[in-house]
């Protein structure tokens, strides 16, 4: 097990690094220029060296070569630094001080270090769609194994078209719809998610849930259509099984041999499918942050891409790619250890 | 002196063959019945069918220009409001009202639908070729194996839906100029959606083969001196052809869906060419006042998608020969 995963560890690096190639020489074809927005009365040469100050001016090899340094070498510095500096965990540790001021990866939008920014919004993106995962696979669970005891009832019928629902109506459809309900003809939520908003009381912590219930519950019906259907199939294949009809022999009750025997078998595949579906999280909500003007990652991206903001871009689906490698390993190992048939040596 | 026995002696009563009652049934007779028992299903294949004709059919039975702008008769709403509100702006000429430059909303629906549709199909089938291929060529060649899975692999783990923003943003240019504003945009969105979509066929593809090929019916095939790509043709794909259009239809929902998102994120079709995501993403602004605006274009995505999806569901019980017959 332990090869196994030190093996698929060594075996990511080259894929990671071969997937930031790839998209870094995608965007080297992007036709913008970062100085489009500069004013025409700057002279030509002054322009070309605010290009080769924001590292255009260079070959792409020699480009690819200095992000890569910096992402990998000089980000981490500063993060340890920020770690022993001023985190509260391990604040008191001596102040390493290994960032000796070296350009790191600069926004052409805000000239700002683009770690600084997205760590600004990595926490509105968990905050809400991280809650709607959770509030997705609390609901989905329990219809999943219920629907699968109760197969073709009216209750499993109703949940199957209910999933399926989930499945075909796009979130840009739910999100607008929501809101018209809700927000326009109710009343009851605000249709725009404040992220200035500081939680300090009783009351301002109410507005907060209220804030945040439209954008969770959009995302909780994809979530939940999609682990529901993982539930039911998986309690299905266990339901029929011979150690189900032992267990029943054996005289335990009902409760017993749904929650306790068949349960725990059938959530070894829909445990790997949350896994793999962690790094949706992180970057799959970029249309329902859209809609409801949640300024996290996801609204990033899209604000980066049509500013033309080729290194924030760049970094972004870089961070994606990482999180969608690293949970695939951990949905693989997460996998060999619950089933002990699984072997992977 | 006995008798000679007659050529076809009269049978006993009791052994007479009845004859053969019905004709002999085909498998795809037999996927047909089991397929009908599928409520779901069968609504939504109709359903599907119903919204096909209908983009296809529909400009010749509605012949108003999608894209003529009517400013005098701008902001009508559909005809049904006047069950509600008889003092509702409304025409009749124009039964699902018009938007803020007066474009008719039914010309702009059938229009959009169109495009949606064509998109769809267009990037199912594409994706369904590479996915094919790709499958077909890894289960059966070994020495390609490795290779075009680790390849898949790396398809599975890029971030799909920014690398589609970002493709879109990138070859918007070029590609417009080689095949004019909505033929490039319509080359380029296949194109991606296809690009970025075929690895779970693959994957499903090649799984069969690997079975397939140790059959005996493809040791008989190769002892009689088939050709590899004769096996391939004559064998291998009629016997993963139900897979493969388990994952069309899926590949048609997504494709649908991808290209609204899209769309909606004002990456897709130049701003004058209607589909239903841009309808949707253009109305979601003045939702409060005109909300059928939004809710046309939506209800037409997802009923598609849906009919889509159950009629994917259905082909999926009928295909699979152990739940058929039951």
């Amino acid at each position: 097990m332990l090869t196994f995963a030190v093996r698929r560890l060594v075996l990511a690096v080259p894929t990671l690094l071969f997937i930031s190639f790839v998209i870094f020489m995608l965007l080297q074809l992007a036709p913008g220029d970062p100085m489009a927005q500069v004013p025409l009365t700057v002279p030509p040469e002054v322009k070309q060296k605010m290009r080769e100050a924001l590292g255009v001016g260079e070959p792409p090899l020699v480009q690819y070569w200095k992000w890569l340094v910096q992402v990998f070498w000089l980000e981490p510095k500063v993060f340890i630094d920020w770690l022993t500096n001023s985190s509260t965990l391990l604040g008191w540790l001596p102040d390493t001080q290994l960032y000796q001021g070296e350009l790191r990866v600069i926004s052409w939008q805000t000239r700002s270090p683009v770690m600084d920014i997205v760590i600004q919004r990595i926490p509105q993106t968990l905050w809400v769609v991280g809650m709607a995962y959770v509030v997705g696979i609390l609901i989905a669970l329990p219809i999943g194994i219920y629907s699968a005891y109760r197969q073709y009832s009216v209750f499993d019928q109703s949940g199957t078209f209910i999933t399926m629902i989930g499945f075909s109506i796009p979130p840009f459809f739910t999100g607008p719809l929501l809101i018209v309900i809700f927000s326009v003809q109710l009343g009851w939520f605000p249709s725009i998610y404040d992220t200035t908003h500081v939680v300090n009381d009783w009351a301002s912590f109410k507005y907060q849930l209220q804030q945040m219930i439209l954008p969770v519950m959009v995302l909780a019906l994809q979530t939940t259509a999609q682990i529901s259907r993982y539930m039911r199939a998986s309690m299905l294949d266990n339901l029929n099984q011979d150690y189900v009809r032992t267990a029943r022999a054996k005289g335990l009750s009902e409760a017993v041999v749904v929650t306790v025997h068949v349960l725990r078998n059938s959530m070894i595949p829909v445990i790997t499918v949350i896994a793999l579906n962690v790094p949706s999280i992180f970057g799959g909500a970029i249309i329902t942050e859209n809609v409801f003007k949640v300024n996290g990652i996801g609204q990033l991206l899209i604000t980066a891409l049509f500013a033309n903001d080729l290194p924030m871009v760049m970094t972004l689906t870089f961070i994606f790619a990482v999180l969608i490698v690293l949970f695939n390993l951990i949905a693989d190992i997460l996998y060999g250890l619950l089933d002990p048939r699984i072997r992977y040596d | 002196m006995t008798e000679p026995v007659q050529a076809t002696p009269t049978p006993i009563e009791a052994l007479a063959d009845k004859g053969p009652l019905e004709p002999p049934r085909s498998q795809w007779l037999d996927v047909w019945d089991q397929f009908r028992k599928h409520k779901g299903a069968m609504f939504g294949g109709g359903f599907l069918l119903f919204i096909t004709l209908a983009v296809l059919l529909g400009p010749y039975l509605w012949q108003v220009d999608a894209q003529k702008l009517d400013i005098r008769n701008k902001d009508l709403r559909p005809i049904w409001n006047l069950l509600w509100d008889s003092g509702a702006k409304v025409a009749w000429n124009r039964p699902f009202g018009t938007d803020q430059l007066g474009r008719d909303q039914l010309a702009q629906i059938i229009q959009g639908g169109r495009t949606s549709m064509a998109v769809g199909w267009a990037a199912m089938v594409l994706s369904l070729i590479i996915g094919t291929t790709v499958g077909v060529l890894a289960g059966f060649v070994r020495k390609a194996d490795g290779l075009l899975m680790r390849l898949t692999d790396l398809f599975l783990s890029l971030p799909i839906l920014p690398l589609l923003l970002v493709a879109v943003t990138l070859f918007r240019q070029p590609l417009r100029e080689a095949f004019g504003p909505e033929g490039g945009m319509f080359v380029l969105i296949v194109g991606i959606i296809a690009i970025t979509s075929w690895m779970p066929t693959a994957r499903i593809v090649r799984g069969d083969i690997l079975a397939l090929k140790e059959r005996e019916f493809i040791l008989a095939a190769r002892s009689i001196g088939t050709t590899p790509f004769r096996i391939v043709q004559r064998h291998l794909l009629p016997n993963v052809l139900s897979p493969i259009m388990v994952s069309a239809t899926l590949g048609l929902a997504t494709a649908i869906i991808t290209e609204s998102a899209l769309s909606f994120l004002g990456v897709g079709f130049p701003s004058d060419f209607p589909t239903w995501g841009k309808m949707l993403a253009d109305a979601v602004q003045r939702m409060q006042q005109f909300p059928e605006r939004v809710y046309l274009p939506g209800i037409a995505i997802s009923l598609t998608v849906l009919s889509v999806n159950y009629l994917g569901d259905g082909l999926r019980d009928a295909l699979d020969p152990r739940i058929r017959g039951r």
